[in-house]
């Protein structure tokens, strides 16, 4: 198994704190706050994810536009590709905060969801 | 017989916003047993701010989960709606009056007054444009403020630009790098007056870092140009006097500048009323209840001091609810001039530090706030009442970027009066 190349210290994005992890060989991790430092600096090394937010186009409302999120992070090399979906995507009022958008977008075992609640 | 056509209605607390500060500050007043509560919203829809701040990383403090703007929005409206709080929204506050009157308007309301024991004045911040930094150069379209641009994208559906540059690397300049390159546009760069990043240390990380966009810190724009819309800046080194370094220019083609150059509070219904500024925060001055120079008118938010997170400000808001609630049920919380107070001062390395002033008479407990000078690794930080040490903080690190909290308690401020200096120190 390829070995990570170990950044001297990243920062922690899982909250705006922005602790200053850092990580040895044996993946063991200082410098977090809390045990979501711990996996986010794991993760970063090994495969990292986020979640993509972004808006998708709204009919039937005065509101041109329904903001949406990844419902669960998704691979960093796939943001792009999960953007050309929802650029695809359209949705129509009323809209409820937390309605699927796109169910498990590419496979990825994330779904695009709205973000607000939008009555029609 | 003539009625008066701008019949006065009557409220216990009358709040002017419906952003986080305001919702919060409505729950509290209404969870201390505050009846008639009144909030006015300019726009059409509450939320303030969080309404186009797409992006998600809101809520860690106060729901324990990671929500985007939007949600923590309609997380705080829920809390609202639950208390049976009156909301209305396109309501445009024009004045307030020495009696606490309101004068209001909108399309759904005609023009009204309505009258409120004590007010809230939650009204968030305005951001610096061009005028305020003074950019020499033509003045094409195309060169906007981030947050206008975040609005046109996120709330109208627009792509402000193709080629992007972003001056201020402020946490809105950063979100904006991410999202217009998301929305397919280029970020060519961000860069920074300053000799390091005024965000937060994640949105670098999150926002630049991962789509290869470049921060050029000590620069900024020193040309713009372009006939009808932006064709080109130029960006040149500052040296440690922000003078421009000759022969450090770099030209840019690109058709938008977004500009992230600091917000300034919101306040001239306040000043119209004659209510006492912060020289160094652009908000009123307030003590620990977030009472301004004016009893019964209460700031918090962004148009007190602004702020990093949401979630701060929504505590800001819950700490003014209930001081407006203690104002409007006790009637007794209004200080004399003879009462003691404790005047608060920034020492070394501090820019500001909120509140003014302190009642030990009156409260146990103390929130100061404040905002360092420049960035500062393994310091302490010295709590001085009349030059006597109170309590000694250490810190890993400090950063302007990022507000800083010293919670205090009655018992470690033993004097009634006197000034409280807060101050850097090596460790």
């Amino acid at each position: 198994m390829n070995k990570p190349k170990l950044p001297a210290e990243m920062i922690c994005i899982v909250c705006p704190r922005g602790c200053r992890l850092r990580v040895d060989e044996e993946m063991n991790v200082t410098g977090n706050a809390c045990p979501r430092g711990a996996a986010y600096a794991k993760t970063e090394l090994t495969h990292p994810t986020r979640t993509v937010t972004s808006t998708v186009a709204l009919s039937e409302s005065a509101i041109g536009r329904v903001p949406v999120k990844t419902s669960a992070p998704i691979p960093k090399e796939k943001i792009f590709d999960v953007m050309a979906e929802i650029h695809r995507c359209g949705a129509a009022a009323p809209v409820a905060c937390g309605q699927v958008l796109i169910k498990n977008v590419l496979g990825l075992d994330a779904d695009v969801v709205a973000t607000r609640t939008v009555k029609s | 017989m003539a009625t008066d056509p701008l019949r006065t209605e009557t409220f216990d607390l009358v709040i002017i916003g419906a952003g986080s500060a305001g919702l919060a500050a409505a729950s509290a007043a209404a969870d201390a047993g505050v009846e008639r509560i009144l909030v006015l919203e300019k726009e059409d829809y509450p939320g303030g701010i969080l309404l186009q701040c797409v992006h998600n990383g809101f809520g860690l403090h106060r729901y324990k989960e990671e929500l985007t703007g939007p949600e923590y929005a309609e997380r705080a409206l829920n809390e609202s709606n639950k208390r049976g709080i009156d909301l209305r929204c396109g309501a445009m506050v024009l004045k307030i009056t020495p009696e606490k009157e309101i004068h209001y308007s909108g399309e759904k309301y005609g023009y009204r007054l309505a009258r409120g024991k004590a007010v809230i004045c939650a009204t968030g911040a305005d951001e610096r444009t061009r005028g305020a930094i003074r950019i020499p150069g033509d003045r094409p379209t195309g060169v906007m403020t981030a947050g206008l641009a975040q609005h046109y994208m996120n709330l109208d559906g627009y792509m402000v630009g193709r080629r992007v540059f972003i001056l201020g690397s402020g946490d809105i300049g950063l979100i904006m790098a991410r999202r217009v390159t998301l929305e397919g546009g280029k970020v060519l760069g961000v860069a920074e007056l300053m000799p390091y990043s005024n965000g937060l240390a994640r949105n670098i990380a999150q926002c630049l870092n991962d789509f290869d966009i470049p921060l050029y810190l000590s620069h900024t724009v020193r040309e713009i140009r372009g006939k009808k819309r932006l064709e080109q800046i130029v960006l040149a080194r500052v040296d440690e006097n922000f003078a421009f370094v000759p022969g450090t220019e770099k030209t840019f083609d690109v058709d938008t500048l977004l500009l992230s150059v600091g917000l300034i509070p919101s306040n001239r219904l306040l000043t119209d009323l004659g209510v006492r500024l912060h020289p160094k925060t652009g908000g009123p001055v307030v003590d620990e209840t977030l009472q301004t120079s004016i009893p019964g008118i209460f700031s918090c938010g962004n148009s007190l001091h602004v702020h990093d997170l949401a979630d701060f400000v929504s505590s800001e808001g819950e700490n003014a609810g209930r001081s407006a609630a203690r104002y409007v049920l006790d009637g007794a919380d209004t200080p004399t001039g003879d009462s003691p107070v404790i005047r608060t001062e920034p020492g070394a390395g501090i820019g500001y530090l909120l509140p003014s002033v302190l009642h030990t008479d009156r409260t146990e407990e103390f929130l100061l706030k404040f905002r360092v000078r420049k960035p500062y690794r393994n310091v302490v930080l010295l709590l001085k009442q009349n030059g006597k040490l109170m309590k000694k903080v250490k810190k890993p690190y400090l950063l302007p970027a990022e507000m800083e909290n010293l919670r205090l308690t009655r018992e470690e401020l033993p004097e009634p009066s006197g000034t409280l200096t807060l101050e850097i120190a090596d460790e």
